[in-house]
């Protein structure tokens, strides 16, 4: 009998701890699917960060690195330089990775580490209960904006693809979004480019998803994509911000 | 015998921890530690090593605890407010078991302070400081030579016990040049020896199939039972560490002694000069120098406080923090008297023998 379709080897056999409807699973799933293809699970080494995704240290079958909140570039930063042979990546939300990772994620892609982030941007906290995040859009409500994000307060969401792609040394800079099936297939390809130019050394690459969090939205999965779709993508342009790879390119 | 060569502190303790196999280093300039910065920044490219001057201290430490998860040997160093923003890493550091070693060239506080030297750090290092059970085990020098000398030996105290290591030195050390003798650096074989040793736990991954693993670094255990468990391990440890690494210096330490005097580091050099005064003068005054600040050497004191001994005095550069550890082993049978110096300022020789004597003021 032919198999066509399994759980991917760079995952471990543990049951995510997400909640129904959340996307962790499936960025997991793509980047573990892209690892597998790409050959890269025995020298790949991973960083989890603080989130709901914290336990991603169990769930990717390669060595895994625990970080504080924020600082899973710096580990990445001393694992690489380290162990310049193995591959590295981090996996980071919005909370971790344009809050009080700020500094971090600006450095290690400003010093171009051969190191592939994926980002994922659900505009909230997801773990400590719906907060507001630095992504969060404006006017939107959560516990810790319960009248709506007031830009006039507190700003406006950041934008780190474009953050980023204004840094001269970043390789591959791109923005995809799991809010279709088309989308996912999409974003499985993006995934794939990202980590196979990790894999040949390229320079410091960097995916961001556009994803959703029914649970803290209080909003049916369906519909979360939905109001992603309507709401994210027009403050959060998909597409390609950085890549070396094409001649003139960004 | 080795050649002497006159350096600094800074200088020696960075040129020792190479030739410990040191090949990775990660920090922030700040002063009265530059110099370590600029020695390995102009050193590591000559030996393949890797430096990299990190945007922040709290990255530096990252770096270390990235870097330490993959099995080798790796430092950074700072000077007091550096080590504060540090803290938070240190403790995740011991969380994980992962060796490291954080050099500590202190420098007068709180906040800012200024950049003499001081040992206002004394409670940060050897009682905390991060968040959490934890242990660093912490080696206070007193000479440049013996600054070097722990390079050494903090980065095989860190990789016996995967512990985090504290050099806790200060402004004086680091800027001091005195001839120092070093070790030779680690053989070829002994280096390879150094970049296996952690295999059995840390993150490398293995390329031949059959051997794949999934190592985990990691402080956090979301059940309560895991991590008490965990919490107790650590403990043990600890206790271990107790038992076998104190280390301390005993200077003319006799039965004629009347006081008996306890200070570390750069107070301990000051506090022999009065000692040896004291001596030619006719009076028998003997110091306890630890070595190690944690461990402390409670029963090395205890010890010592023969039947002439009236008194204990404490000689430190900050508000009196070793005070409590030396009350602690003197255990109320003797006065326990303080002379201290705060920012950035020295005592004399003068002023301690006054302490001794009990004539100060006059």
């Amino acid at each position: 009998m032919e198999i066509i379709a399994q759980r991917p080897k760079s995952l471990t056999d543990l049951q995510f701890t997400y909640c129904p409807g959340c996307t962790h699973g499936i960025s997991h799933r793509l980047i573990a699917e892209a690892m597998d293809e790409l050959d890269m699970r025995n020298n790949m080494m991973g960083v989890a960060p603080v989130g709901c995704s914290v336990f991603a240290y169990k769930f990717f079958d390669c060595d895994m690195a625990e970080a504080a909140h924020g600082r899973a570039p710096a580990l990445a930063t001393g694992m690489k330089r380290s162990r310049p042979n193995m591959h590295v990546f981090t996996y980071q939300g919005d909370g971790d990775l344009a809050a009080i990772g700020t500094a971090e994620i600006i450095h290690a892609a400003n010093r171009g580490e051969h190191i592939t982030v994926f980002f994922v941007n659900n505009a909230i906290y997801g773990m400590t209960g719906g907060q507001m995040a630095p992504t969060t859009l404006p006017g939107m409500k959560t516990s810790t904006s319960p009248y709506g994000r007031d830009e006039k307060d507190i700003g406006y969401p950041i934008k780190v693809c474009e953050l980023l792609s204004s840094l001269v040394a970043p390789y591959f800079i791109e923005r995809v979004s799991l809010l279709s099936p088309q989308d996912i297939m999409k974003a499985k390809k993006v995934v794939k480019k990202a980590l196979q130019f990790n894999k040949e050394e390229r320079g410091f690459t960097f995916v961001e998803f556009v994803s959703t969090c029914p649970t803290n939205w209080g909003l049916a999965p369906i519909d979360a994509m939905k109001w992603a779709k309507e709401n994210m993508l027009p403050f959060f342009p998909l597409g390609n911000y950085r890549d070396k790879s094409v001649e003139g390119g960004k | 015998m080795a050649e002497k060569i006159l350096m600094k502190g800074n200088e020696a303790v960075a040129e020792a921890a190479i030739r410990a196999g040191c090949r990775l280093y990660f920090a922030y300039p700040i002063t009265p530690q530059s110099e370590l910065i600029e020695y390995m920044a102009k050193m590591m490219p000559k030996v393949d090593g890797v430096f990299v001057q990190a945007e922040s201290e709290v990255a530096a430490i990252n770096m270390v605890y990235g870097a330490s998860g993959t099995g080798r040997r790796v430092m950074t160093s700072s000077s007091s407010p550096g080590i504060s923003l540090k803290m938070e890493g240190i403790s995740y550091i011991a969380g994980a078991n992962l060796p490291a070693v954080i050099v500590n060239v202190q420098r007068g506080g709180p906040g800012l302070g200024d950049i003499q030297p001081a040992q206002g750090d004394y409670f940060q290092a050897t009682k905390g400081g991060g968040h959490g059970d934890y242990r660093l085990i912490v080696l206070a020098p007193s000479t440049v030579q013996e600054f070097a000398d722990m390079a050494d030996l903090a980065f095989d105290l860190a990789d016996k016990y995967r512990n985090p290591v504290m050099i806790l030195s200060d402004g004086l050390l680091g800027q001091m040049m005195e001839p120092v003798e070093f070790k030779p650096s680690k053989t070829k074989e002994e280096m390879e020896a150094l970049d296996k040793q952690h295999y059995d736990w840390c993150m490398y991954p293995n390329e031949d199939e059959p051997n794949h693993h999934h190592h985990e670094i990691n402080s956090l255990e979301i059940d309560p039972l895991i991590l008490e468990q965990h919490v107790i391990k650590l403990g043990k440890k600890y206790d271990k560490i107790e038992k076998n690494e104190i280390r301390y210096e005993e200077y003319n330490i006799s039965d004629e002694n009347e006081v008996v005097v306890v200070a570390f580091g750069t107070a301990a050099r000051i506090a022999k000069s009065a000692i040896d005064q004291l001596q030619e003068e006719g009076t028998s005054i003997g110091m306890i120098r630890p070595i190690t600040v944690w461990p402390y050497p409670y029963e090395a004191i205890s010890n010592v406080l023969h039947e002439k001994v009236r008194k204990v005095v404490v000689c430190e550069l900050n508000l009196g923090q070793m005070v409590e550890d030396v009350k602690l082993a003197v255990n109320g049978k003797l006065p326990v008297e303080f002379l201290g110096k705060v920012g950035g300022i020295l005592f004399t020789p003068d002023e301690i023998k006054a302490k001794i004597l009990g004539t100060e003021g006059e």
